[in-house]
C-alpha cells in the first residue's frame, strides 16, 4: 500500500472523519432510498404532528408531522450541494488568482493581494448575509455568497506556496530550459501546491456547512419545504422545550457532519505538513 | 515601539480604503432603488424624486462614493432608513453590550482554554488530553446557533436557572445609561441586584459566543506547548535545573502562545460573525442583533456602517496581535 | 581516587512507533578528576542519549534498561528526578549545549535567565550572583560585561553566544562540566580561542571536562583521555596519546583514516551502522570492519587491553 494511505490507516481520528465523509455522501446520493419516509420532503400529516421519538418515527415528528429522522437524511444533499459548490467556485477563483499573483509578481501582485485581505478583512457570515440579502434571499444567492466570501483563503494558500516555489531552484532549471510560465505554472507549480488547497477544501467543506447552515436558520438560504438542517432547527424555536428532538437532531447531523470534515481534514493536514504532524 | 505601532497602522489603511470601495459598489451595484425603499410602497413618483436629491443619490457614482467616505470620516453614516435615526448614534448606543458580551465570551475562552491546552499537552495521549481533543474538535464543528437552543432548552427551559433571552429581566429597572455597559453603569449607580441579574443574562451568551474560540485556543495552545517542549532549549533549561512548574508556566508557555495570539487575533472575526447568531437568538441588544434586522431589512446605510465598523475593529485587533508579538518576541521588534 | 564520572554497562533504549531502539547498549567511560575527556563518535551512535541519561532528561518513551552512572562516588540513577534537581544539574553538573541560540530562551534577557538558576542552585545573594557572572564573562573574554546582562540573546555573536553559555555552566561553581559539541557552529578561529578558554578554566576552577565531539582534531587539541563510541557501545577509551597514536579497535582506525588531516584518500567507511531496532548478535561493527574473523559474528566481543594501554572491545584483543 502507498506508505502515505497507511499513515493516514493509522490515524484514527482521521479514520473516522474519513467515515463520517464516506457516509455522509452516501446519504446525500441514496437520500430518497435510504429515508424511511422519502415523502416526507414535501407531504404533511397533521394528525401526527410534534410526536417524541419513537420505533415509528426514530427522530419524531415536526409541527407538519413530518418523519424528522427522513428530513435529516434528505437533507444531506442539500447541504452537500451548497458545500460541494460553493468550495468548488471558491477554488475556481482563487487558486489562479493565487497562482497569478504568486508568480507574477508587481503591482497585479499587489492588487490582488490588496482585494484578498480587505475581502478577509470582513467576517464571512456578515458578507454572506448582506450579498445573501442584495441578491434576493434563496439557496442560489447563499451559494454565490458563501463563493465570493471564500475563495480568498485559496488565494492567500496558492500565493505563498507559488512564491516559495517559483524561487526555488527546479522553476530556475525549468526557466533555463526555455519552458514557458503556462507549461511552469500548471505543470509544475500547481500540482505541487495542491495538497496545502486540498486540505483547507476538506476543513472548507465542513466549515461552508456550518454557515450554510447559519444562513438558512436566519431565513437566507433553503426556503420551505424544502428539507434543510439549519431550517429546520429555527422552525423548532417555535415548539420548545415540549418538542426538543425537533430542535437536536438536525444540530446533531450538523455536528457530525462538520466533525467528520474537520477530522479528515486534520489527518490530511498532518500528512501534509509534517511539522504539525509531531503535535498530535 | 511608537514606530513599530505606526508602521503597522500604515499598512491597514489601504485595506480599509479598500474595504470602503468594495461595500460601496456591492451596495451600490446592485439594481434596487433605496430612494423608493425608503419611501415606502404608497410613495408616490415625486417623493421618491425628492427623497433621491436629498440623499443625492441623483448624482454620478464617483461622486456620491466621494461625499460618502467625506462623511464617514466624520462618523456621519447617515441615517437609518427604517427607524430613521442616524446609524452612528444606533451603533453608539448599542455597541456597548456586544462588547460586553464579546469580552466575556474572550476572558471565558482564554481564561479556560489557555491552561487546558497546556494540560492537555502536558498529559499527551492519556485521558485528559483524549477528551479535551475531542472536546475541542466538537467545539470548532458545532453550529453556534443549535448550541445556543441546547443551552436555551436545558438551562434556561427545564431547568430553570438561567435567563431565557435579554440583556435583563423585565422586572428591573435599568440604571442611568451613563457607560452603555449595563454591568458597569449598575456598579456605578450601587445597584447589585441588576448587577447580578445582568451577570446571569450573560451567562449563555458568553458561553455560546466563547465555545468555538475556547476549542480553538485549547488546541492551539496544545500545539503550541508540544511544539515547544520539544525544542532544545527545554532540554537545556532542564539541565539547568530551572523548576518544572515555572518551565511550563513562564518559560514553554511563553514561548508557545505566538501561536494563540494568532489565533485569538483570527477568532476576533469569528466572534463578531458569532454575535450576530448569538444575538439574534438571545435578543441581545447589541450591533449583532442590529445587523441581522438591517439585512433582514435591506437596511443599506446601516449595513454599510456595520461592515465598515467591523472591518476596522478587525483591523485594530490585528495591529494589537503583531504589538503583542512583538512584547511576547523581542526578536520581532528589532527587525522591524 | 574516585573518579569525577563513571559509567559502566549502559543501556538506555527507547520505545517508538516501529518497534524499541536499542540506543545506548553497554556504554561506559571514567572520567577522573581534572581531566578532559573527550567522547567521540558519529552523529547517531547515542552521543545525545548518553549526555541525556547523565542529566537524568530522558526523552518521552526512553529508559534505563541497565548499567551504572557514578557521580563522585554517589550512583546518579538512584536520585529522583527532584534531588537531580535541587542538588545536582546546575550545581554540581554544569553543562554547555551545543548550539546557543537553539538553548538560551530568545525572548527573556540572558543575565534574567542565568540569574534565575543561579538563585535556586548557588549560594549566596542575588549581588553575589551578579558579581559572579560579570567576573566569569569578563574572564570569557565578553565585551562589556555589565551590560550583556541586559541583552537579549540574538544580540550576540555566535562566539559570544558560546562564551555566554559557558559562563552559564559555571555560573554556580559545578565540580563537572558536560559539553555537547560546543564548538561545531563555530569558525574554525573563533573555535580555536574557545578551546584554548575551556583547557584554562578547567585547570583555574578545578573542574572535571566531559566534552562531546565527532572531531578528533579538537579531541587531540583539547582532552587528556578519549572514548570512542559506536552504535551506543564504548569500543575503545584510553589517553588521548596512546589512542592517537596507536588506534586499536578497527573503528577507531578507520575512524582516523577518515580524518580530513590524515586521511590519504577520499574513502568513507563502508557499509552502515546498524539500526537500533535490530542490532546484529555479534560485534556491531563486524558488518563494515576490514579485518572481520568468523567469530565476529557470533557473540558481542568482550573488552580487551591493547597493547597502546587502551580499552578495547574487540577479539583482537580478548
Amino acid at each position: 500500500m502507498n506508505p502515505i494511505l497507511r499513515k493516514l490507516s493509522r490515524d484514527l481520528p482521521a479514520m473516522l472523519g474519513l467515515f463520517i465523509v464516506v457516509v455522509v455522501l452516501l446519504v446525500a446520493l441514496f437520500g430518497p432510498w435510504l429515508a424511511p419516509y422519502p415523502g416526507d420532503a414535501s407531504a404533511s400529516h397533521l394528525l401526527q404532528r410534534l410526536k417524541p421519538p419513537s420505533e415509528k418515527f426514530p427522530f419524531g415528528t415536526d409541527n407538519l408531522g413530518r418523519d424528522i429522522f427522513s428530513r435529516v437524511i434528505l437533507g444531506a444533499r442539500g447541504a452537500l450541494a451548497i458545500s460541494l459548490t460553493v468550495v468548488g467556485v471558491a477554488m475556481l477563483v482563487g487558486v489562479p488568482l493565487g497562482l497569478v499573483a504568486g508568480y507574477r509578481g508587481g503591482w497585479v501582485s499587489e492588487t490582488i493581494m490588496r482585494v484578498t485581505d480587505v475581502v478577509l478583512a470582513i467576517p464571512q457570515l456578515v458578507l454572506a448575509l448582506a450579498l445573501a440579502q442584495l441578491m434576493k434571499p434563496s439557496i442560489e444567492s447563499a451559494m454565490l455568497a458563501l463563493s465570493l466570501t471564500y475563495w480568498p483563503f485559496f488565494t492567500r494558500i496558492v500565493f505563498a506556496e507559488t512564491r516559495r516555489l517559483s524561487s526555488s531552484m527546479f522553476v530556475d532549471a525549468l526557466r533555463g530550459v526555455g519552458a514557458g510560465p503556462f507549461r511552469i505554472v500548471f505543470l509544475h507549480i500547481l500540482p505541487n501546491a495542491l495538497s496545502p488547497v486540498i486540505v483547507r477544501a476538506t476543513i472548507g467543506l465542513g466549515f461552508t456547512i456550518l454557515v450554510a447552515a447559519v444562513l438558512g436558520f436566519l431565513g437566507m438560504g433553503a426556503s420551505p419545504p424544502t428539507p434543510d438542517w439549519g431550517l429546520a432547527i429555527a422552525d423548532s424555536r417555535l415548539y420548545l422545550p415540549r418538542a426538543w428532538w425537533y430542535a437536536t437532531f438536525p444540530g446533531l447531523a450538523i455536528l457530525i457532519t462538520v466533525m467528520g470534515f474537520n477530522l479528515l481534514g486534520d489527518g490530511l493536514r498532518d500528512l501534509v505538513d509534517p511539522r504539525l504532524r509531531r503535535s498530535r | 515601539m511608537a514606530r513599530f505601532v505606526l508602521r503597522r497602522c500604515g499598512l491597514v489603511l489601504p485595506s480599509l480604503l479598500g474595504l470602503l470601495i468594495i461595500t460601496f459598489l456591492l451596495i451600490h451595484a446592485v439594481p434596487s432603488d433605496p430612494a423608493a425603499a425608503m419611501a415606502g410602497d404608497a410613495a408616490t413618483p415625486e417623493q421618491i424624486a425628492r427623497i433621491r436629491a436629498q440623499y443625492g443619490l441623483d448624482q454620478p457614482m464617483w461622486r456620491q462614493f466621494l461625499v460618502y467616505i467625506a462623511k464617514v470620516v466624520q462618523l456621519d453614516f447617515g441615517e437609518s432608513a427604517f427607524s430613521h435615526r442616524p446609524v452612528a448614534l444606533d451603533i453608539f448606543q448599542r455597541l456597548p453590550a456586544t462588547l460586553e458580551l464579546t469580552f466575556c465570551s474572550l476572558v471565558l475562552s482564554i481564561g479556560l482554554g489557555v491552561p487546558l491546552g497546556v494540560v492537555s499537552a502536558l498529559k499527551h495521549n492519556a485521558w485528559p488530553d483524549y477528551l479535551l481533543r475531542i472536546f475541542s474538535v466538537m467545539g470548532i464543528a458545532v453550529a453556534a446557533f443549535w448550541f445556543a437552543i441546547m443551552l436555551q432548552l436545558l438551562f434556561a427551559m427545564n431547568l430553570a436557572w438561567l435567563p431565557l433571552r435579554g440583556d435583563l429581566s423585565s422586572t428591573m429597572t435599568r440604571p442611568p445609561a451613563i457607560t452603555h455597559f449595563l454591568v458597569l453603569d449598575a456598579v456605578l449607580a450601587g445597584r447589585w441586584d441588576v448587577f447580578g441579574d445582568a451577570l446571569r443574562h450573560l451567562v449563555l451568551p458568553s458561553i455560546t459566543l466563547g465555545l468555538g474560540g475556547l476549542a480553538t485556543i485549547v488546541r492551539f495552545t496544545r500545539a503550541g506547548v508540544l511544539d515547544t517542549l520539544q525544542q532544545d532549549f527545554v532540554f537545556y533549561e532542564r539541565a539547568m535545573g530551572y523548576r518544572r512548574m515555572r518551565l511550563i508556566w513562564v518559560f514553554i508557555l511563553r514561548n508557545s502562545v505566538t501561536a494563540t495570539v494568532t489565533q485569538i487575533g483570527l477568532l476576533f472575526g469569528g466572534l463578531i460573525a458569532g454575535a450576530v447568531v448569538v444575538e439574534s437568538i438571545f435578543d441581545w441588544p447589541g450591533i449583532g442583533s442590529y445587523t441581522v434586522n438591517a439585512i433582514l431589512t435591506g437596511d443599506k446605510q446601516v449595513m454599510l456602517a456595520v461592515t465598515l465598523l467591523v472591518g476596522a475593529i478587525y483591523a485594530g485587533v490585528n495591529i494589537l496581535v503583531d504589538v503583542v508579538h512583538g512584547m511576547l518576541d523581542p526578536r520581532l521588534m528589532d527587525r522591524a | 581516587m574516585i573518579p569525577a564520572l563513571g559509567v559502566k554497562g549502559l543501556k538506555v533504549s527507547i520505545r517508538t512507533d516501529d518497534g524499541v531502539a536499542r540506543v545506548l547498549d553497554d556504554v561506559g567511560l571514567t572520567l577522573e578528576r581534572g581531566r578532559i575527556l573527550g567522547v567521540v563518535g558519529e552523529s547517531g551512535c547515542g552521543k545525545s542519549t548518553l549526555i541525556r541519561a547523565i542529566m537524568g532528561i530522558l526523552p518521552k518513551g526512553a529508559s534505563v534498561e541497565g548499567g551504572e552512572i557514578w557521580f563522585e562516588g554517589e550512583n546518579l540513577l538512584a536520585f529522583s528526578e527532584k534531588e537531580l534537581n535541587t542538588s545536582v544539574r546546575s550545581s554540581r553538573i554544569g553543562f554547555i549545549p551545543q548550539d546557543p541560540l537553539l538553548s538560551l530562551n530568545p525572548v527573556f534577557k540572558v543575565g534574567a535567565q542565568l540569574l534565575e538558576v543561579m538563585r535556586w542552585h548557588a549560594a549566596g545573594t542575588r549581588r553575589d550572583h551578579i558579581a559572579r557572572l560579570v567576573m566569569l564573562l569578563k574572564r570569557l573574554q565578553v565585551p562589556d560585561p555589565e551590560n550583556a546582562l541586559e541583552r537579549y540573546l540574538h544580540q550576540f555573536s555566535g562566539g559570544q553566544r558560546q562564551r555566554l553559555l559557558i559562563a552559564a555552566a559555571l555560573s554556580c561553581a559545578p565540580g563537572l562540566v558536560i559539553a555537547d559539541e560546543p564548538t561545531t557552529a563555530l569558525d574554525v578561529t573563533t573555535q580555536h580561542q574557545i578551546l584554548g578558554l575551556l583547557r584554562e578554566l578547567v585547570g583555574e576552577f578545578g573542574l572535571s571536562l566531559m566534552f562531546v565531539t565527532h572531531d578528533f582534531g579538537v579531541v587531540a587539541e583539547l582532552c587528556d583521555d578519549l572514548c570512542v563510541i559506536y552504535a551506543g557501545q564504548t569500543v575503545e577509551q584510553g589517553t588521548v596519546e596512546s589512542v592517537l597514536q596507536a588506534p586499536s579497535h578497527p573503528y577507531t582506525r578507520a575512524l582516523l583514516a577518515c580524518h580530513p588531516d590524515r586521511a590519504t584518500s577520499f574513502v568513507g567507511i563502508p557499509g552502515m551502522v546498524p539500526s537500533p531496532l535490530a542490532r546484529p548478535a555479534g560485534c556491531l561493527f563486524a558488518a563494515r570492519c576490514a579485518d572481520v574473523q568468523v567469530g565476529c559474528l557470533a557473540a558481542r566481543p568482550p573488552q580487551g587491553i591493547a597493547p597502546s594501554g587502551a580499552e578495547v572491545r574487540c577479539v583482537q584483543f580478548a
